[in-house]
This record gives structure tokens, C-alpha cells and sequence, in this order.
């Protein structure tokens, strides 16, 4: 209890708030590399948007400050208001919305605009701590789990109505906290199957895939031969896993790209992760739609991979220095200083620069967890298991984007890209989680 | 609850380092071992841009300039920076356009380059476009003026001996010589700007810049490390005095013909003129085009280097040679003597001599003064029929290599592309011609420089620099030093001195007497210049035309050789003047003025009228016209009927094939 009597300025984590700083800084440089020319006259220039970020960056320390300075119950007990009032912009932004590159998904005032979707992640997380730390709530059961369901996937759903399906699928990530207070082993397990199948259906070779599963299957059964030897339903399940996954990718994924859908639908899917058609579905689309123009396949997000690709690529074991990244400074990549700013990372200081901010990520992620399996509340380790799976989804989904692993869906990469919403509403998550931490001896109700 | 907790707390932490991982394992590949990365990333952001550093500049012998850079204005525009809202009134009057002809090019700007790239809206504006122009630039937003070097010629005069440039053709590109070179580039491609291309072009420096997404190009690649940069071109100094040059082309204007003059000490070209000349600005700049194809149709042939590409049989003027080779020989001593009256008659049909009076042929010198057509041809055959040689066949071979030794029969070697060789006909020439079967009375034409003997005037004016230096000649050439050094590789050629067969030196004073006296009682009185001893020769030279296959014989062409002072000559000179008559009556008096010029710096006041009749004499005769129009058609018909030829050979050729292929057939089925 000796903690309690420190102030409250020696109880906040240290080592969160250095690993904040730096990312928030080794952002604001890699801005400035891809922003600045040998012509400029200054460094100084506030039309750049590097200059912007350090403001956003004054703006982020100082609700930072009045964060600290509030009182730890204050989040918990207005969490369902701040919730409800999310959910109303949210239905509000759906009409109101500003057009922006095809999404409706801002709200603008004059030259001033923000997103609800982003902040409203914070409000989920703390909507969703505050349930799942309710007293009465017992997560074992259906009709809980089916709330607990639903506050995540309401806010989920407005948001693909504001045609932003990228950022919706954000609110995906709170199935690991939901799964780390109780959801059974199989969502995840099954969750996670699915997204790697589909995933692997369309990156990798059909035959290669067939031998693969099928040795994966064939090792488990080798592996679990003890068990299975008296367990019938476990065979079943085995061999209905494989049969499953068989169908899925040898036989229902061509079936649809071949008979079902048209040849824009697949080039669409193709080009998100940054792929070329392969030729069997490619002839069979054509043979399709003979009209269809075929000089038309440079898409905007398969340019964007290829380009992400190249600078990345480009940067070899040690980069290419600071401000001598040809690809990102000459603005071959699109959207180069938000979505896709790894690739300045990776171009200017190659696999080293990667590896270390990679390292800082990860570390950042296991210093939550570690924070939240420290908490005597409930409600301050289920807010904190939130933040690290929305720091987890948008790290691991944004470099994924920026290397051709995952679709090209509009997630930023924390801390580093370039815009006041997603730098704000990052900074507001970390800050409260490090004022709640800071209460860690109080149960917070 | 919390045993559960903990161990999904691992689980959790497993999938986050795990999907770091697979991400870390996919950079590891990308950025490791993918390397065609790399050459992507260089192509799509590096442009090579090559900078072409200015040419060398062009002195005379007094370091005036003849030829350098000038910079022209080229108006560059980069579409998409063009306001809408644009004052096209004011621009069109900068430039003197109207409004259509603004939107067209300024479309096919778009066309070409795409809105973002800056490409030109207009070549080589005038310096009235230009002044318009900078007068309102900074309402003109998009539009550049950009600067760029082109060659220019402030004394208008030399085109032929300067040449000119011209951007490389796609045939030359295929060649070794041209390997380092790259379409679009300009090089020297006739003249001095050819043949010291080398030095002339400098190195070009090659910059590597990063260009942006809009394919612009931006700052210096790797801060400019890796760049070469660009060197200048050497300057060239010439011993070619432009003034005399202006002069000479001005003295030979309307007159088809040639000057070359040359410092026989050091065998540099002081003026080399190829009447008519043309103004070598016209070959530069955005209209080369339309003028090169301009002169090229001329009638009179401005692009054709007459004084070192035509060949003339030099007339009278080989007389100094003929002798020269015949007292060396010892076919005959100066006392030698011939009576002549008008004709020479030992070899059957009489060959006519211009002089009657007894004894104008009575020894060497008197003969030469009155270029006595008898005594020459006799004393040529007398060199073929020479005892010591022993036969004609002989004989005329040792005359030959004389002859060879001046420099003859062969290119000189001048610093010009392109040299004519002339004809110097030997032994075997004539086995050939006539069956083996010739004497001296056969060949006794060359003797007065008739005949098979045809020299390029730089040949003749060569034979006289052998003259006056008494037995030694170096190659002629125009450049004298390379950026400063005259001893530059490139130069050595010239530095040789070649000495020609053993002629003795009291042989030469035979001469260079005998030469004197042409001018001083002779046949050239009209060139004599008071105070300076001038050594020359007149020649009057029967041509022949041949128009639509057949020879016309053509008025005479008028020739002069000279070289003065006789004491320490300081220039030698050969005149050439198509179809005007005697050679006393043109060529001498032109030559006479340039070596008073060369010399004296100007022409003497009594002089003048001469110098005004020669300047507005008009000597090109109307049936040029004509017979260059006949020769056109006559080419063209040539071309045809051989076009024509071609395809019927082939039409027949492929009938014979499918004669052979279906018998062929038959045979083959009947075997069957």
C-alpha cells in the first residue's frame, strides 16, 4: 500500500510513456523525410504537414495532461454515456458525412474535420470495460456474451454505413479481449482459421495449399494419435476440418471465381492484396465479359502495393539513409505520409529500421498486457487488453497492407501517420490507460 | 478465473509476437533477397540527364573569332501550370502569334508530355519575341524562358571550310564511329566542326538527378557523387586570316571557281574559297532544313567544296612541274631551246601554241614566260623517252612519282573531310587505256597540263609551296593549335615536313626565275605588284561538259598559280575560275589582289578599279542553269531506268523460281 502514498505523477508507467514519445517522434522524422526538399528554404514551413503533427502532437500531450489530471473513476462511470453519445455522431455521421475519397465516415466543420470511427474506439473500449466489469455480468452466459457481442458490433456496423469498412473492421479486434474474459477457445480458434484460409486461398498456389493442409492435418493426427485412437468425434472432427477447408479452397473459391462472380468484382479482390489476377481466373472472367476493356488493370491500390513494395524492397539490410529515400521522397507511393508511411521506414533505414520499430511495437503490446494482468479492477485490465488489440490490429494490418500480406483497407499505423484524428484518439487510449494504471491499487467500479 | 486469465494472457501475447514475426519474415525476404527492388526503385526514381557542354570556339590567325556559341531563347511551358485564367491577348502579341496557333501548341505540348512535364512551346525565339516577352514574363505564369547554345558565324563567311552541325542520323548511330553517340545529339558534320569533332565536342557530363512521381526531375541523386561532369569543347586556332577570306569570297563572288591560299613555311591554309560561297548561318539553328535543301538544289552547287573536291586539268599552270621533272631528270639543260611557230607538228596532228614571233621558246626561262605550248610538250616527251629511264613506259612512271612526290594523284591530307583525289594517270593507266600499245606522242598532252592530268586547286597550290620552299612541303591543313597546343596529337600529321625527290636547288632557281618573269614580262603582267617579287603561272584549261551522255566542249576555265615574295615566301596561291577565258584575265588579277592584301594588309588606291571590276564582275553563265537541269534529269532517269531494271530482274527471277518449283512438283508426283 506504500504505492498509494507516492503522487500521482511518480505512479504513472514510465516505460509506457517512453515508448509513446519515441514512436509519436520517430513518426514526426519519418513525416519530415518524406515531406522535405533540398529546395526548401526552412525546415519551419506550416503548410508541410510535418509542422501540422507537431502540433497535433502539443494538442495530444496536453489532453494527455488533463487526462492524468482526472479523477480515475470519471472514465468508468461515464464510459455509457461517452458510448452513447459515440453511437449518436456516429448514426449522425452517417448522413452528415463529408465525401472523402469515397467514404462518408468525417464530420467537418469549415477546414476542421474528424472521424468519428476512430474516436469512437475508445468509447467502445470503455463501454465494453464497463459491462464486462459489471458486477452482475456473468460472461459464461449467452444472453452477456451476445451484449458483449453487440456493443462492439453496433458501432461496427454504422460504420461499414458510412462505407468505411476498413476501420470497422478495427471493432473486430475486441474479440480477443472478449476472448481473454471468457469466450471459448473455438471463436478464436475457428475466427482464426477462417481469415488465414481465405487468405491463403488466394495467395497461395491451389496444389501447394492442397499438400499443405493436408500434411498439417496428417502431423496433428500423428501428433494426437493417442487420443484419437479411442475418440471417434475427434477423427470426425479432424477429418471434417480438413474436408471443410479442402472444399472451401479447391473447390468453392474457383467454383465462385470462375462461374460466379464478374471480372471487375475479381480484379478488385486481386488488386487489394496486391496481386496480379492469376491466369486461370483471369481467361475464365474474360471468357466471360469479352467487352470489358483490358487495358484498364493499373488499379489505384494495386499501384499503391506495387509502389509500397518497391520502396520497401529498395531499402536492403540498412536502408538508404535519412532523406535519401528516392521512392518515398519523389512521391511515387500514394498516401506515403498516412497509410503507407512503413514504406518511408523501410526504404530509408531497410531491414534494420523495421526490425527495431517492429521491436518497439511489440514491446509497447506486451507492456499493456502486462500492465493489464497487474490491475486489482477488472475493468481497468479489460480496458487495457482493449487497447493493445486495437494497437495489435492496426500495427499488424497496416505493415501487412504496406507489403502485399493484407488488402489495402484505410488503417493507419499508430502514432506514425500523419493526421490529428488518428494521432489524437491513440494518444487519448494510451493516456487513459496509463491514468487508470496509475489507480491500479483502487478498485474502480 | 484467474488461472484461466493467465494462461490466455499467454495466448494473446503468443499471437501478437507470433503475427510480428510472419510480418518480420516477409520483410526479411523482401528486403534481403529480393532484388529486383532495387533496379525498380533506381528506374523509376533516377534520370539520367546527359549535359552537353559548349563547343570549342573557332579563332583566325590574328585570334579573331570565326566561329562560337551563341545563346539562343527557347519558350518552355508546362501546361497544367497555365491559370485558366490567362492573358492570351498580351501573350500572342509577345510572340507575334495568333490566337489558334497558341491553343495548338499548346496542345501538342499536352500531347506529347502530359500536363505536368515542361517541354518546349517555342523554338529560338527572335530577340524581339524574347524582349516582348521578359518585358511581361511574370504574367505569363507556366511559361520559361530557357537558354541553349547555338553555333553561330559573326564574319558569315568559311562555311565551307567551318562546316557545320547537324543532329546524328539513325544510320550513322549504326556505325562504330558513332557509337558513343545517342539520337538527338548534334555533331559536326562537314567542314572543321567534322573532322575535330573529338575535340571540338568536349566531354558530356552525365547527371543523375531523382525524378518524382510526374516523371519531373528533382534534386541531385546521392548529392550529385556519382555525376561526371561535363568538360568544354577546345578552342581552335587557325592560321586561316579571316579578313582575307571575307575578301576572297568577296573577289569570287558570281564566279563559280576556287582560292586557296597557304602559308608554304608552314603549309597553313591562309583563305580557302569555293565560289559561290553561302552564308554558313543559314546551316544552324530551326530553318537548317529548308536552307541545306535550298543550297543543296542550287544549281551552282554552294555545298560543294570546289577547292578541294572539283578536279580541273590544270592548263598552262603544271608548266613550272614539267619542267621542274625534265631538268631533273636531265632531259633537257635551261638553254634548252625549241623552235616553235605556232605549232607543234612532231606528232602528227599539229597541237596549236598561242605564240608565233621566233625564239619565244629559245631556252627554259623565255619558254615558260610565254608558256610556249610546243616547247612543253616536247620537253615532257623528252622526260618519258629519257635514255636513263629506258622506254616510254618507264620513263613516264619516273615522271610519275615525281609528280606523286608534289603531292598529286592522292588526297593531300588536309584537315577537311571528304578531299578529292584528282587523277595522276602512271604506266599501267594507259597500258590499260591503250592496249599496251602508247608512246610519248600519245600521252604528250599532259605535258601542258591536258590530257588524263586532273588536280584539285589545293593540289596546285601544293605544287607551288614546293616552289617557293625549293623542295619540301607540309600537309595543308587550317589548325594550328588545339586549345593552345600545337603539338597535339591530332596535329602531328601536319608537323611532318615531306620532302619531295631529289630536285636540286639550282633546278628550283630555273624555276622560280622562269616564274618570275611570267609576272614581270610574261603572260601575267596584269598581276605584277610593285616592290613585290611574285612567281606565277597563268593557265587557260579546256574542259568538257558532258550533258545527257554526251562531252560539249565548255569555254575555258581561267587558272592562276603564284606564290610571293620570291625571296622568303609568305604565301602561295592557285585561282580557279570555271568557263571565264583566259587565265590572265581573271584569275590572275584576283590572285594578285589577295597576296597584295595578305601582304600589305590593304590594296593600293590605283588599284581599285581592278579590284571594283573583279569584285562586280558577274562570270556565271546562264547554260549552268540548263545543264545542271539536264544533268538532274538525266540523274533521275539513270535512277529509274535502274530501279526499273532491278524489278524486272527480280519479277523474273521469282518466275524462274516458280517455273523450277513446280517442275519440281511434277517431278515429284510423277515419281510417285
Amino acid at each position: 500500500m506504500g504505492a498509494l502514498r507516492k503522487s500521482l505523477f511518480n505512479r504513472l508507467d514510465g516505460i509506457t510513456i517512453l515508448l509513446y514519445m519515441t514512436l509519436v517522434t520517430i513518426g514526426l522524422f519519418t513525416i519530415f523525410s518524406v515531406e522535405h526538399r533540398s529546395t526548401d528554404p526552412t525546415i519551419f514551413i506550416m503548410s508541410k504537414t510535418y509542422m501540422k503533427q507537431v502540433m497535433f502532437f502539443g494538442i495530444a500531450l496536453f489532453i494527455g495532461l488533463i487526462i492524468i489530471l482526472t479523477e480515475s473513476k470519471f472514465f468508468s462511470s461515464f464510459a455509457f454515456l461517452f458510448y452513447t453519445m459515440g453511437l449518436f455522431i456516429l448514426f449522425i455521421t452517417i448522413f452528415a458525412g463529408v465525401d472523402v475519397k469515397g467514404s462518408r465516415s468525417w464530420l467537418g466543420v469549415g477546414s476542421f474535420r474528424f472521424q468519428p470511427g476512430e474516436v469512437c474506439k475508445i468509447f467502445t473500449a470503455l463501454a465494453l470495460a464497463k459491462f464486462l466489469s459489471l458486477p452482475e455480468t456473468n460472461f459464461k452466459t449467452l444472453k452477456h456474451r451476445l451484449v458483449g457481442v453487440a456493443i462492439v458490433l453496433v458501432p461496427a456496423a454504422m460504420i461499414i454505413l458510412q462505407k468505411e469498412t476498413g476501420l470497422a473492421l478495427v471493432y473486430f479486434c475486441f474479440f480477443l479481449v472478449m476472448y481473454r474474459e471468457g469466450l471459448p477457445n473455438s471463436v478464436l480458434i475457428v475466427g482464426f482459421s477462417t481469415v488465414a484460409l481465405v487468405l491463403a486461398t488466394l495467395l497461395v498456389d491451389r496444389k501447394v495449399l492442397f499438400i499443405v493442409l493436408t500434411a498439417v492435418a496428417l502431423i496433428i493426427g500423428f501428433l494426437l494419435r493417442n487420443n484419437l485412437r479411442r475418440n471417434v468425434v475427434g477423427i470426425i472432427l479432424l477429418v471434417g476440418i480438413w474436408g471443410t477447408s479442402m472444399l472451401f479452397s479447391q473447390v468453392a473459391v474457383p467454383f465462385i471465381f470462375k462461374h460466379v462472380l464478374e471480372k471487375h468484382q475479381i480484379d478488385r479482390i486481386f488488386s487489394t492484396i496486391g496481386m496480379d489476377v492469376p491466369d486461370a481466373y483471369n481467361k475464365a472472367a474474360k471468357g466471360n465479359e469479352d467487352e470489358d476493356d483490358g487495358g484498364k488493370k493499373v488499379n489505384s491500390s494495386d499501384y499503391n502495393v506495387k509502389q509500397s513494395k518497391i520502396a520497401i524492397g529498395s531499402g536492403g539490410f540498412w536502408g538508404k539513409g535519412f532523406l535519401n529515400g528516392t521512392s518515398t521522397k519523389n512521391e511515387f507511393v500514394p498516401e506515403q505520409n498516412t497509410d503507407f508511411i512503413f514504406c518511408a521506414i523501410g526504404e530509408q533505414f531497410g531491414f534494420l529500421g523495421s526490425l527495431v520499430l517492429i521491436g518497439l511495437y511489440v514491446t509497447l503490446m506486451m507492456r499493456i498486457i502486462f500492465i493489464a494482468e497487474r490491475q486489482r479492477s477488472s475493468f481497468t485490465r479489460i480496458y487495457a487488453y482493449c487497447v493493445a488489440s486495437i494497437l495489435f490490429f492496426h500495427f499488424a494490418v497496416n505493415i501487412s497492407m504496406t507489403i502485399g500480406l493484407a488488402p489495402v483497407i484505410g488503417i493507419t499505423l499508430p502514432f506514425l501517420s500523419y493526421g490529428g484524428s488518428s494521432l489524437l484518439s491513440f494518444s487519448v487510449l494510451i493516456f487513459i490507460l496509463i491514468r487508470l494504471d496509475a489507480d491500479r491499487q483502487v478498485l474502480i467500479r | 478465473m484467474s488461472n484461466t486469465a493467465n494462461s490466455r494472457q499467454y495466448v494473446i501475447s503468443f499471437i501478437f509476437i507470433g503475427i510480428a514475426s510472419v510480418i518480420l519474415l516477409r520483410l526479411f525476404f523482401l528486403q534481403l533477397f529480393e532484388d529486383k527492388y532495387k533496379v525498380m526503385a533506381n528506374d523509376i526514381a533516377i534520370y539520367r540527364k546527359v549535359v552537353y557542354p559548349p563547343r570549342g570556339i573557332v579563332y583566325d590567325r590574328k585570334n579573331r573569332v570565326m566561329l562560337y556559341n551563341q545563346v539562343v531563347y527557347d519558350l518552355m511551358v508546362t501546361p497544367n501550370n497555365v491559370p485558366k485564367v490567362f492573358d492570351t491577348v498580351q501573350f500572342c502579341n509577345a510572340l507575334g502569334i495568333d490566337k489558334d496557333t497558341y491553343g495548338k501548341l499548346l496542345n501538342r505540348i499536352r500531347v506529347r508530355n502530359g500536363g505536368m512535364r515542361q517541354g518546349p512551346y517555342m523554338e529560338e525565339l527572335t530577340s524581339e519575341q524574347t524582349a516582348r516577352f521578359q518585358e511581361n514574363a511574370y504574367i505569363f505564369p507556366g511559361y520559361e524562358l530557357v537558354e541553349r547554345n547555338i553555333r553561330a558565324y559573326p564574319s558569315a563567311s568559311a562555311g565551307i571550310i567551318l562546316g557545320y552541325v547537324g543532329e546524328v542520323s539513325p544510320e550513322m548511330l549504326k556505325t562504330s564511329r558513332y557509337a558513343s553517340y545517342q539520337q538527338g545529339d548534334y555533331l559536326g558534320m562537314n567542314g572543321l566542326e567534322r573532322s575535330y569533332e573529338e575535340v571540338l565536342r568536349g566531354q558530356r557530363g552525365v547527371h543523375f538527378l531523382e525524378r518524382d512521381n510526374f516523371n519531373r526531375p528533382r534534386e541531385p541523386f546521392k548529392g550529385g557523387t556519382l555525376d561526371t561532369q561535363e568538360v568544354a569543347g577546345k578552342s581552335l586556332q587557325l592560321y586561316t586570316d579571316a579578313e582575307l577570306q571575307a575578301y576572297a569570297e568577296k573577289l569570287m563572288q558570281n564566279k563559280i571557281g576556287s582560292v586557296v591560299a597557304i602559308d608554304p613555311k608552314t603549309g597553313g591554309i591562309l583563305a580557302m574559297v569555293s565560289s559561290p560561297s553561302y552564308d554558313p548561318n543559314l546551316l544552324r539553328g530551326r530553318d537548317r532544313a529548308k536552307n541545306f535543301s535550298n543550297l543543296y538544289k542550287n544549281a551552282t552547287h554552294p555545298l560543294f567544296n570546289r577547292a578541294m573536291q572539283a578536279t580541273y586539268q590544270p592548263g598552262s599552270t603544271i608548266k613550272p612541274m614539267t619542267g621542274l621533272v625534265a631538268l631533273s631528270v636531265g632531259a633537257i639543260v635551261p638553254s634548252f631551246g625549241l623552235a616553235c611557230f605556232g605549232h607543234y607538228n612532231l606528232c602528227g596532228r599539229p597541237i596549236a601554241c598561242e605564240h608565233h614571233d621566233a625564239g619565244h621558246a629559245a631556252n627554259f626561262r623565255l619558254a615558260l614566260a610565254h608558256s610556249c605550248n610546243s616547247y612543253f610538250c616536247h620537253i615532257f616527251r623528252l622526260t618519258c623517252d629519257n635514255p636513263k629511264a629506258g622506254g616510254v613506259k618507264k620513263g613516264l612512271q619516273m615522271w610519275h612519282d615525281y609528280f606523286s612526290s608534289f603531292g598529286y594523284g592522292h588526297a593531300t591530307g588536309v584537315d577537311l573531310p571528304f578531299e578529292g583525289k584528282g587523277l595522276l594517270p602512271d604506266s599501267s593507266y594507259y597500258n590499260n587505256r591503250y592496249h599496251n600499245v602508247w608512246n610519248s606522242c600519245t600521252v604528250v598532252f599532259v605535258g601542258m597540263g591536258q590530257g588524263e592530268l586532273a588536280l584539285t586547286p589545293l593540289q596546285m597550290v601544293n605544287g607551288m609551296c614546293i616552289i617557293a620552299n625549293k623542295g619540301y612541303y607540309y600537309t595543308p591543313h587550317f589548325v594550328k593549335s588545339i586549345g593552345n597546343n600545337e603539338k597535339d596529337t591530332l596535329l602531328k600529321p601536319y608537323l611532318k615536313k615531306h620532302i619531295v625527290t631529289s630536285v636540286s636547288d639550282t633546278t628550283f632557281s630555273v624555276i622560280q626565275q622562269a616564274m618570275q618573269d611570267v609576272v614581270e614580262s610574261g603572260t601575267a603582267i596584269g598581276a605584277k605588284i610593285d616592290g613585290i617579287t611574285i612567281c606565277a603561272k597563268t593557265g587557260t584549261a579546256e574542259n568538257k561538259a558532258i550533258v545527257g551522255g554526251v562531252a560539249i566542249k565548255m569555254a575555258n576555265h581561267s587558272m592562276f598559280v603564284a606564290f610571293a615574295p620570291r625571296e622568303n615566301p609568305k604565301i602561295a596561291i592557285a585561282v580557279a575560275i570555271e568557263n571565264a577565258g583566259f587565265g590572265a584575265t581573271w584569275a590572275a588579277p584576283i590572285a594578285s589582289l589577295l597576296i597584295e592584301k595578305y601582304l600589305r594588309d590593304s590594296v593600293s588606291v590605283k588599284r581599285k578599279v581592278m579590284e571594283d571590276k573583279m569584285i562586280n564582275a558577274h562570270l556565271i553563265n546562264k547554260y549552268v542553269y540548263s545543264i545542271d537541269s539536264v544533268q538532274r534529269m538525266h540523274f533521275q532517269e539513270a535512277y529509274k531506268a535502274k530501279m526499273e531494271k532491278k524489278m524486272l530482274e527480280a519479277s523474273s527471277k521469282h518466275y524462274t523460281d516458280s517455273v523450277m518449283l513446280s517442275r519440281w512438283i511434277r517431278n515429284q508426283l510423277g515419281n510417285k
